[in-house]
């Protein structure tokens, strides 16, 4: 057997939730490796892009930040801000964002801003950056998460980007027009929300992980009952992932970075 | 003696610059985004001259806003994310005024604050937007009430209104405009005829230089004017709204610039180190910031190992193969 690390199973699951000709909006770490990976197997026509302008960047090397100058290299087009959050929520493109976070709740719904009090936070992260605008305007979001009962929780400290809202229709009836949460891939499986109720149930889980391991990090009541275990990395995506996205080993054997933007 | 007599009145030093324009209590914006183009350099002169109060308006600015906020410069921050990427998934100082209650502070997104610059740029007072319906961004606000009533504060963060154009429910925020005291942006050339050209991404810098009272370019090279109108098409800013123009290469390092040099992954490991505890951040600010008598002294601190190990391949952009670990 191929032994792998947890953010090599995560990118790859993630890879495969997109689809040819997806417009691909991709943070760093795990999230870049996933649409890195989702390109070179599963979707030659997706376009990555970045919050910060840089439109499908060559990616020999990969970015640290959605700031680095890797972004902007061998591009079909740099532009601002403006222009990427014109294109993650333009009507005409089905755009899908990748995004980190410290809490989600059952509905989607993400934290990257503080814990606790807002005002005086028992811990700060970096707050929304482009998060919150990615999670309001794209087609729909794929969420990475450690799976831990304190990020999986029933209220989040701080509703930074909204998912499915509370769930039902609820996000439509905000004015958001389109978008949601699809998946959310943590170390465990992948997980997935409920049609009518949004709220997020278990699709998958990873081989060596188990049912009961999902339940007991989940900070609320999930759904187990149709999950089925995931197929492991295969030699090919695995081959692709370590020569070719990632040959600097710089995110597949490190922890996995929670930040978004 | 002056080769560029069209800018001859906005061409100086880094520290003339940052005294005639840079007062305590100031709204400011700087350009760049986490690790790239942060105008370092003027941060560090900021830090030396001891200004104060300062309120910074950000949408992603890292090392810049981090150093600044650590030096005590800040008092107000109005601000989308704070972080260097995997150097700092949060800026650290930043980190540490938040959770220690030390720095009066407001959240936004980056696509907002994004077009607060534009709002500001055009001459409106707000601008609409769906991002951030249904957010915490909405429920809390983070400037108390008195803090409201001062000048270059909105006196409320967001409104939340319907579509006065359809007769169905259709609500959208709006956001109020920013128009700064100051911007300062580190661009890769200005032209004799004080033309900036930025290559790579331009972030928001176009739109904060717009909105702002008075800007102040750093750059790394200043290029003949037949340079840089050979290909109008690449430029950024036309000179009109540049008041300031300080030739400072390297002026982002430890941040990239594009074309020019790649983010410096050793001392941003330092700092992240230096910043955690709070003697060695004092340290960090004496040895990198107040005992630097110039920005010569700086680069032969930063040695030439290190200034040939970041350089940028022209084909690139970027350092290719710079041990990032």
């Amino acid at each position: 057997m191929i032994r792998y690390s947890d953010n090599e199973m995560m990118a790859i699951a993630a890879g495969r939730l997109v689809n040819d000709g997806d417009i691909v909006f991709a943070g760093t770490g795990v999230a870049m490796l996933a649409a890195t990976v989702a390109k070179r197997i599963y979707a030659p026509q997706a376009v990555i892009f970045f919050e910060t302008g840089g439109i499908d960047p060559s990616l020999e090397e990969i970015p640290m930040a959605v700031g680095d100058s890797r972004v902007m290299s061998g591009t079909s087009l740099n532009s601002g801000l403006i222009e990427a959050f014109s294109t993650v929520g333009h009507r005409k493109l089905h755009t899908i964002a990748f995004l980190g976070a410290a809490q989600v709740d059952r509905y989607g719904n993400l934290n990257t801003t503080s814990i606790g009090d807002y005002h005086k936070p028992g811990k700060r992260f970096s707050g929304s950056g482009g998060a919150c605008d990615a999670a309001a305007l794209a087609s729909g979001i794929i969420i990475f998460m450690q799976h831990e009962k304190r990020r999986f929780v029933e209220k989040l400290d701080y509703l930074t980007s909204v998912g499915w809202y509370e769930g039902g229709n609820s996000r439509q009836e905000l004015g958001l027009r389109r978008g949601g949460a699809l998946a959310v891939v943590t170390n465990l499986g992948v997980l997935r929300f409920h049609k009518e109720t949004k709220e997020m149930y278990l699709s998958e889980f990873f081989p060596g992980a188990s049912v009961k391991q999902v339940v007991e990090n989940t900070g609320f009541p999930v759904d187990v009952s149709g999950a089925k275990e995931a197929l492991p990395p295969l030699p090919e995506e695995l081959k692709v992932l370590r020569e070719e996205v990632d040959p600097q080993r710089l995110i597949c054997q490190s922890d996995m970075n929670a930040s978004p933007g | 003696m002056n080769r560029c007599p069209e800018i001859a009145d906005k061409m100086m030093p880094l520290d003339e610059a940052v005294r005639r324009f840079i007062f305590n209590g100031c709204q400011l914006a700087i350009g760049g985004f986490t690790v790239n183009r942060n105008p370092m350099a003027a941060a560090y002169e900021i830090i030396r001259q001891g200004i104060k109060d300062i309120h910074l308006v950000c949408h992603s600015n890292g090392q810049a806003l981090d150093i600044l906020i650590g030096a005590g410069c800040v008092k107000r921050l109005e601000i989308a994310y704070s972080g260097t990427g995997r150097f700092a998934p949060t800026c650290i100082r930043f980190k540490k005024a938040v959770e220690q209650g030390g720095l009066e502070f407001e959240d936004y997104s980056n696509y907002q604050m994004a077009l607060r610059f534009l709002a500001g740029a055009l001459g409106i007072p707000f601008i609409p937007t769906k991002s951030g319906l249904g957010s915490d961004l909405v429920k809390y606000e983070g400037f108390p009430s008195e803090v409201r009533k001062e000048e270059k504060v909105a006196n409320m963060k967001y409104a939340l209104v319907g579509n006065p154009f359809s007769s169905e429910k259709d609500e959208v925020l709006l956001l109020p405009a920013l128009t700064p005291d100051v911007t300062i942006l580190h661009a890769q050339y200005v032209g004799e005829d004080g033309t900036v050209q930025i290559n790579g991404l331009t972030f928001a810098d176009l739109e904060q230089a717009k909105a702002a009272d008075t800007v102040i370019i750093t750059c790394e090279e200043i290029v003949p004017r037949s340079f840089i109108r050979l290909d109008p098409d690449k430029n950024s800013l036309p000179s009109f709204f540049i008041d300031a123009i300080v030739k400072v290469p390297y002026g982002a390092h430890p941040t990239a610039c594009f074309k020019f040099y790649d983010y410096d992954p050793g001392h941003l490991k330092l700092y992240r180190k230096m910043a955690e505890d709070d003697n060695l951040f004092r340290e960090y600010l004496d040895e990198w910031v107040y005992g630097i008598p110039s920005h010569e002294a700086y680069l032969s601190k930063v040695g030439t190992e290190t200034l040939l190990k970041i350089k940028a391949n022209p084909a690139t952009g970027y350092a290719q193969g710079l041990d990032r670990k």
